[in-house]
């Protein structure tokens, strides 16, 4: 029969989810995690190797591609479902939950504002389960500030093909997706001469840098792409040139919901580890966790996980309602990755000596919500967004 | 080619399970799930239908949590259900059961292969696909590893521990499978909205012609007259060394007749 591991690392958190196709969509997710996921993670984090085969079981099951319409070969599910599943998998495995999450950012920018023949061209291939995207925006000098993109995209003479040169930084995937969003100046004006140009795989003139030797997520393999004249079909470029800004900004907003749903489900994985190691654990003649000193470290780590669960719900609501969410999706980034960096690390506190050692997975939880602090928006760049909104008036 | 499946739903063995008070398996307060051995003769027969051209049933006998179990197997392929369903079902054994599988399978006619799990994951008594085949009057080929149907034949390998058979029977046939045959699928996002509109159809005992007396825990061979919890295990002895641990080690060993 299929491996089924003694230590159930997947959670049963109670959801209420408004269907029962998403109710089995999450059942399908947890039996996923379970099989395919939760007995590889230990292993495969300390190899640092790309778990490609992975995306491609989640693929054929229908997960990388929820929160897009089925006309296209999506889920047609709404965010509040989609990011639930984000969660339970990040609960398995952080790194392909976050891959999950920029797989869909990068089918955002042709689904939102492709033209309808781009969208009828290239969806169902992003969609159908066996294409994983990169999501190209950063450069070493554009990291929050987009307006310094560098890349450039000049459009050949017969008007046929972008050529481009440049580098894109700290890109998710590099060398192993099929296709790359990449965001590119095919203008001077700082923030109005961006553009959007959806980049297939071997592409003559695209190289990559060697992985990045990073703290955590070592199966998230990062790495720099290089453009030394790379032709690109002109009719690959999103919309019309630019756009970008718009784009990017407007994709931010639905990926930083991605990352908090992630985050939570890191947290939650710390905090089961956390509960049931302090169940186990005996000094001076009982659990460990019948001391008030520490029984309160978990209820306050519980009270974390839940917030930031409500928290990035109320905001998936917002957009499923077509309501404005940009300031709750902030607001919703900013609390679930603050909360899975404290969990994680009161989780290494748990287990104390033991937490700190490679032997259980405390340690590696705390690295990788580290990280989830910084990307999609560093959690100043959060309140900036946050703040601004709420002072407009 | 059409096949019916037998499936059943049994309790989650990584949850709690309980019992009722008539000594039977509590199938209604508990989690449960199609049983893990059977998805291996749903993915066997979507592999047929996929290979040639046909119709996957599901058959289950269970109560209405049973319908969980159809709904799983639609959700990975499978074109239509049939639960049967009735109260007077509770208790029956597996001689009953069989009863109920053969009068369903009989009732939803022109079958060509009948295929089930090796064992169910509950009661793991193995015997129904044997006696299944005795109440059709169908060839019977179990615990295979390998299947294979052609021009009116079925042809399975069997491994035993000291040989592997290869064995034909004319279809129709009843063919049990193990958990090597293959690898089951699991659903997709849009296998799970298809089920949604797949046919499934409740019968009752009336439904199939069957006896109510002939089923059910009264007129079930065996009767369960206790049981309890197997006791927790016990914390192992340590043997100290203080120079004399070999010696305690063989008093130990030969105390428990190992020695």
């Amino acid at each position: 029969m299929r491996m089924r591991p003694g230590i159930v690392r997947c959670m049963a958190v109670e959801r209420l989810v408004p269907s029962e196709e998403a109710g089995d969509l999450i059942a399908l997710t947890r039996e996923i995690c379970r099989d395919v996921l939760a007995p590889r993670v230990d292993a495969a984090e300390a190899a640092g190797e790309f778990p490609r085969d992975v995306f491609g079981v989640l693929g054929r099951a229908g997960l990388l591609s929820l929160a897009y319409p089925e006309e296209f070969g999506g889920g047609g599910q709404p965010y509040e479902v989609y990011l639930q599943v984000v969660e339970e998998i990040a609960s398995a495995w952080m790194s392909v939950a976050v891959g999950t999450s920029v797989h869909s950012l990068t089918c955002f920018p042709v689904a939102s504002f492709g033209s309808k023949e781009q969208r009828q061209r290239l969806l169902p291939d992003m969609l159908g389960g066996e294409e994983l995207g990169a999501y190209c925006l950063s450069e070493p000098q554009a990291g929050s500030d987009v307006s310094a993109i560098r890349t450039r995209a000049t459009l050949t003479d017969d008007g046929g093909h972008y050529r481009l040169s440049g580098g894109k930084a700290w890109i998710s995937h590099a060398g192993h997706a099929d296709f790359y969003t990449t965001f590119v100046r095919t203008d001077d004006h700082p923030t109005r001469g961006l553009s959007c140009i959806v980049i297939p795989a071997g592409t003559e003139g695209m190289t990559f840098a060697p992985p990045e030797r990073k703290m955590g997520l070592a199966c998230d393999t990062v790495r720099e792409v290089l453009f030394d004249g790379a032709l690109v079909a002109a009719d690959r470029l999103v919309g019309e040139p630019g756009m970008g800004m718009p784009i990017a900004l407007a994709a931010l907003d639905a990926g930083r919901l991605g990352i908090a749903a992630a985050a939570t489900g890191l947290a939650q994985s710390a905090l089961d580890l956390a509960t049931s190691y302090s169940t186990d654990r005996e000094q001076f003649g009982q659990s460990i966790n019948r001391f008030q000193g520490l029984a309160f470290m978990l209820a306050d780590m519980e009270a974390a996980v839940t917030s930031a669960r409500a928290t990035y719900l109320h905001a998936a609501r917002l957009k499923d309602g077509g309501r404005s969410f940009s300031k709750q999706a902030a607001v919703a980034k900013l609390v679930c990755t603050d909360a899975a960096m404290k969990v994680t690390t009161d989780a290494v506190q748990v287990l104390g000596g033991y937490g700190y050692t490679q032997d259980f997975p405390a340690e590696r939880f705390m690295r990788e919500a580290k990280v989830t602090q910084i990307f999609e928006g560093t959690n100043q760049i959060q309140r900036l967004v946050i703040s601004r909104q709420l002072l407009r008036g | 080619m059409n096949i019916v499946v037998c499936v059943k739903h049994v309790p989650d063995a990584q949850s709690e399970r309980t019992f009722n008070e008539d000594n039977t398996t509590d199938r209604e307060g508990v989690d449960g799930l199609l049983s893990e051995l059977d998805e291996y003769p749903v993915e066997a027969a979507l592999q047929l239908v996929d290979a040639a051209q046909g119709e996957v049933t599901v058959l289950t006998v269970g109560p209405d949590q049973a319908a969980d179990a159809i709904k799983k197997s639609l959700q990975m392929g499978a074109h239509r259900g049939v639960h049967v369903n009735d109260a007077a079902i509770h208790g029956s054994d597996a001689v009953a059961t069989s009863l109920i599988l053969a009068e369903a399978i009989k009732k939803i006619g022109d079958v060509d292969l009948v295929l089930t799990g090796l064992a169910s994951t509950d009661g793991t008594m193995s015997v129904v696909p044997a006696m299944l085949a005795e109440r059709l009057g169908l060839p019977q080929v179990t615990v295979a590893s390998e299947l294979t149907v052609e021009g009116g034949k079925a042809t399975i390998r069997r491994d035993g521990d000291v040989a592997s058979e290869t064995i034909e029977a004319s279809l129709p046939a009843v063919v049990s499978v193990t958990d090597q045959i293959n690898e089951p699928r699991y659903p997709s996002f849009k296998g799970i909205m298809a089920a949604k509109k797949k046919p499934v159809e409740t019968w009752s005992l009336a439904d199939l012609g069957v006896d109510a007396g002939s089923v059910g825990l009264d007129a079930a061979w065996t009767t369960v007259e206790s049981f309890e919890k197997r006791p927790p295990r016990q914390k192992g002895q340590i043997v100290t060394d203080e120079g004399d641990g070999g010696t305690k080690l063989a008093q130990f060993l030969s105390a428990q007749k190992f020695i």
